[in-house]
């Protein structure tokens, strides 16, 4: 027991493997590399119903039920375009959070700028990509609400189906990232976080770009590619 | 910690700077306006060329993010593999199944 307490490593010691590199990481890149495969799958379903649904409305086509009502292509890309504009502008924030984590060692200067003390903020990158990700989230709320309001339902046609359980899974994503940003504001808040921690907010910074990536997929191939 | 984890621990931590962060985030910003921008050009839509340059323009995006917000040009190459070996097969699972399917009727 005394040998298995003298043996325990410290609460931030790297937990290196075999091959030099800490098991977290090789973790966070395993779990990336399965989502890619859960992703393409429910991407490619979504391409291969396309243009399949017998009933309206439809994404990027005028359509006419067969009651006579006139459906006008779904899809509103001014929004989707803003929604995506800030997706991409939050993996700026959160590579800023983790730059400044990473730089929170490195000696400050007697009189530091404006400028440098924002980009040493960790809290205000955090706090940053955090909105940012719940921005995209109020932007996909809107985007489903009013898809409802006009017809289009997870039940309504193959388009809907594959749309809805597409983009949902997305926005599950981005809403567990949000949560985990969170998480790493609150602990920055109570403790701060040290290039100790660094390696953590990495791994979340990996999820988050992963997210990310896969929004530019979605984006091209759902949104724009008619 | 042997010398060769020594190594790769110092490794991993070569992150580019913030200068280069916004440049990419410029050049995502660009590439995405050019993307949406050609939405809204009808002769290109009509075009031959609008799937393949809107592909590429999302590949070049998607790339960028991979190589610079994750890190994965100044990483470990087993993060590369790690990564890159699952996308492989995950996009050539869409390519043979839109081979499989393409071309079929409304069923829904």
């Amino acid at each position: 027991m005394a040998s298995a307490v003298a043996h325990a490593p410290p609460e931030h010691a790297p937990h290196y493997t075999s091959t030099g590199l800490d098991h977290r990481k090789i973790a966070i890149w395993a779990f990336i590399g399965s989502e890619c495969m859960l992703f393409a799958s429910l991407i490619s379903t979504y391409l291969v119903y396309k243009g399949r649904s017998v009933s309206c409305p439809r994404p990027h086509e005028v359509c006419t039920a067969a009651d006579g009502r006139v459906f006008q292509p779904i899809l509103n890309i001014p929004v989707t375009s803003q929604s995506t504009f800030v997706l991409l502008m939050s993996s700026l924030a959160m590579v800023l959070a983790l730059a400044a984590v990473e730089n929170k060692d490195k000696p400050r200067p007697a009189n530091p700028t404006l400028g440098y003390r924002i980009l040493s903020s960790s809290k205000l990158w955090l706090a940053m990509t955090a909105l940012m990700g719940a921005t995209f989230l109020g932007y996909q709320a809107y985007e489903f609400t009013s898809f409802v309001h006009e017809g289009l339902t997870i039940h309504t046609n193959l388009f809907g189906s594959s749309f809805f359980t597409l983009t949902g899974t997305h926005g599950t994503h981005v809403t567990v990232g949000v949560l985990w940003l969170l998480t790493l504001l609150a602990i920055d808040f109570k403790r701060g976080l040290t290039p100790k921690d660094a390696l953590l907010v990495d791994i979340c910074a990996l999820y988050w770009h992963f997210v990310d990536v896969v929004w530019i997929a979605i984006f091209t191939l759902i949104y724009l590619i008619r | 910690m042997s010398d060769h984890a020594a190594a790769s621990a110092d490794h991993v931590h070569e992150h580019p700077t913030w200068k280069q962060y916004k440049w990419v985030a410029l050049w995502l910003t660009l590439i995405t306006v050019g993307e949406v921008w050609l939405y809204y050009v009808p002769p290109f839509v009509a075009s031959p060329y609008f799937v393949p340059v809107l592909l590429f323009l999302s590949a070049t995006k998607f790339l960028i993010v991979v190589a610079f917000y994750m890190h994965l040009k100044y990483d470990h190459k087993l993060f590369r593999a790690l990564f890159t070996g699952p996308l492989v097969i995950a996009m050539s699972t869409i390519v043979a199944l839109l081979f499989l399917f393409v071309n079929r009727h409304a069923v829904g």
